[in-house]
């Protein structure tokens, strides 16, 4: 917790909006490449947010910068209605914000336990309580049915989807308030993909997390997200409720754009 | 995967959780996997299978068993299993350290002259000694770790200089015998027939310990199976890497102050490569990757005594000292095919 938090802590809207995220007037460059324009991005409390655009669209920028590893040309965060600086992926951390990331996340050599409690460990100096952390992430991964037959294994004799399954589980049981998952279903078969699906739909039903999808494939996202946003060029150019809006218009959206794009270019010749 | 079998395995199951027989044949799979399982356990039948063949097959047999023998043994072993302690330390984050033999070659030197020449007392300036061998890792965890070099490089630029040191300060010369106000702790150091060999097992239960049991030790597998993974979850792994460059550091001086003690002898050519390089050989022979992320201590221990076992076993049939070197490095790769070989076993005894 930083001294600019609010004391209203976790129960109830700490913002008038009940937004624990907002972000305003977001712009990034790299050089001569524009990568955000002017983002305006709303989150509330427990909201499953779709983030969905074509590659280059500015997602992973928008979400490098929510996860603290880039900062902002122009545009400020606003954390429970507070004004952040998220100076690094650590501080991002620290105030609630954490991105899991498919590939990155764990350590193949290291058993699911350990690996739920990286550098969380706990101790009986001097040695590891390996015992307690066993039981408590069998608890956890039960309690969020991630149906696994042993704790024990090291995490790379398991599926792309139990291991997503596992980094998201860490971080929920690392008092993540806000959680970004960068492509969570990518590369990832239908059985596989089930598990990520109803591990989002389970922590959305609690409520005590808010959630950020990254993705694609508009289809899935839409089933599990209250809300898409799209990111087209570096902007937001579509707001609006999942149930409101569907495959076909996020699609037609896309295509008229990259008509579009294609008519100026042969106009300009 | 069974969904139901979950719950009753999950706690007390074993690594691999692979379902299990019923019964009595359960039982028998699970003594042969008690075994097989540990990564240590096809080191340890290469060194039963050396033991038997030079204790009873070979014309060593007659002299195997002896207690002299067995003390030279554990006398070769030492330096080998000390050092390639901080070797996997080192090889597991993904490092290596080039450098130990001649840390180890310092090390006496520097407390004979702090004895001798500065009038020092033998128990600080053994811990200068050893402290020598700590700012050594440092050193390479500063030129590694900080300005971003290879250590294969970094340890090995550290390696020569202090060889150089060793040569220039002692002027080549040995020095015999050791600096007498220290000989009284000497003696628990290194002179007494047994001391190397306890403090073997002594760092060996230590390390095994803290690299199976602790937080250090998970970090360092963290570090080398997945260095962003790992930073990405907040552990600091440049620590992580210096701090096992100074135990390497600290191992290597420790173990030329107790080889000088055992041999009463300061020789500047000790060490060297050819000790390094057989400590990183036990290091791979007991199951350590080379490409990091895992590794075991004990394995490495073993690897050592396998080691041992083969230059003491051949030196008492009687090979000649210039042919000894081509049935070692024979023997080794012999070792180590076997080695593996017992390993593919045991994977396709656990698929």
């Amino acid at each position: 917790m930083t001294t600019a938090q609010a004391p209203a802590g976790q129960s109830g809207p700490a913002s008038p909006d009940g937004d624990v995220l907002r972000v305003e007037h977001i712009s990034k460059r790299f050089g001569a490449v524009t990568a955000l324009i002017d983002i305006n991005m709303h989150l509330a409390r427990g909201e499953v947010l779709g983030l969905i655009g074509d590659n280059g669209a500015g997602k992973s920028t928008l979400l490098k910068i929510l996860c603290g590893f880039q900062s902002p040309d122009r545009g400020r965060i606003l954390l429970d209605g507070q004004e952040v600086a998220l100076k690094s992926v650590d501080h991002a951390r620290s105030l609630g914000i954490d991105a899991v990331y498919q590939d990155l996340a764990l350590i193949d050599q290291l058993t699911v336990y350990h690996n739920m409690f990286l550098n969380r460990e706990q101790v009986r100096w001097p040695l590891l309580s390996n015992r307690a952390m066993r039981k408590i992430a069998r608890e956890r991964l039960d309690n969020m049915g991630i149906g696994l037959k042993s704790v024990d294994e090291p995490v790379a004799r398991l599926s792309g989807g139990q291991r997503q399954a596992i980094a998201v589980a860490r971080s929920v049981y690392t008092d993540a308030k806000i959680l970004l998952l960068d492509e969570p279903l990518a590369a990832m078969g239908a059985k596989e993909a089930a598990i990520i699906l109803d591990l989002i739909r389970d922590l959305k039903r609690k409520g005590d997390v808010s959630i950020i999808v990254i993705a694609h494939n508009y289809g899935q996202v839409l089933e599990i997200t209250d809300r898409v946003n799209l990111l087209q060029h570096g902007t937001i150019t579509l707001d609006k409720p999942s149930r409101d809006t569907s495959v076909q218009e996020l699609n037609d959206i896309v295509i008229a754009e990259y008509r579009k794009a294609l008519e100026e270019r042969h106009g300009a010749r | 995967m069974s969904e139901t079998a979950q719950r009753n395995t999950g706690v007390a199951g074993p690594p691999g959780g692979q379902q299990r027989g019923n019964g009595l044949s359960a039982h028998l799979s699970g003594a042969s996997q008690l075994f097989i399982r540990q990564r240590e356990g096809t080191v340890f039948v290469v060194v039963v299978l050396l033991v038997i063949y030079f204790g009873f097959i070979s014309s060593a047999s007659s002299t195997f068993f002896t207690k002299l023998d067995i003390i030279n043994i554990t006398q070769i072993a030492a330096p080998i299993a000390i050092i390639a302690i901080g070797e996997v330390l080192l090889l597991i984050c993904g490092e290596i350290d080039l450098s130990a033999g001649f840390t180890y070659a310092f090390a006496p030197f520097l407390m004979h002259y702090l004895i001798d020449f500065y009038g020092v007392p033998a128990v600080p300036a053994i811990l200068l000694a050893l402290l020598m061998g700590v700012v050594v890792g440092w050193v390479n965890g500063f030129f590694t770790v900080t300005m971003g070099l290879p250590s294969f490089i970094t340890t090995f630029g550290t390696a020569f200089i202090l060889y150089g040191l060793v040569l220039y300060t002692s002027r080549a010369e040995p020095v015999s015998p050791v600096s007498p106000p220290a000989q009284g702790i000497g003696h628990w150091i290194g002179t007494y027939a047994w001391a190397e060999i306890t403090w073997t097992i002594i760092f060996v239960v230590i390390f095994h310990i803290v690299l199976t049991r602790t937080r250090w030790g998970l970090h360092t597998i963290a570090t080398g199976g997945n260095r962003l993974g790992a930073s990405e979850a907040g552990i600091r792994v440049s620590r992580i890497k210096y701090g096992n460059f100074m135990i390497t550091g600290f191992l290597a001086a420790f173990v030329g102050v107790m080889v000088a003690f055992q041999l009463n002898d300061i020789d500047p050519s000790a060490g060297g490569f050819n000790a390094m390089f057989y400590a990183v050989t036990a290091a791979v022979i007991g199951g350590t990757a080379m490409l990091g992320g895992s590794g075991t201590i004990l394995g490495s221990f073993l690897g050592a005594l396998v080691l041992a076992v083969m230059t003491d076993g051949f030196d008492v049939m009687g090979i000649s000292a210039n042919v000894i070197y081509i049935i070692l490095g024979a023997a080794i790769l012999l070792a180590m095919v076997a080695n593996v070989q017992l390993a593919r076993l045991r994977a396709a005894g656990r698929a």
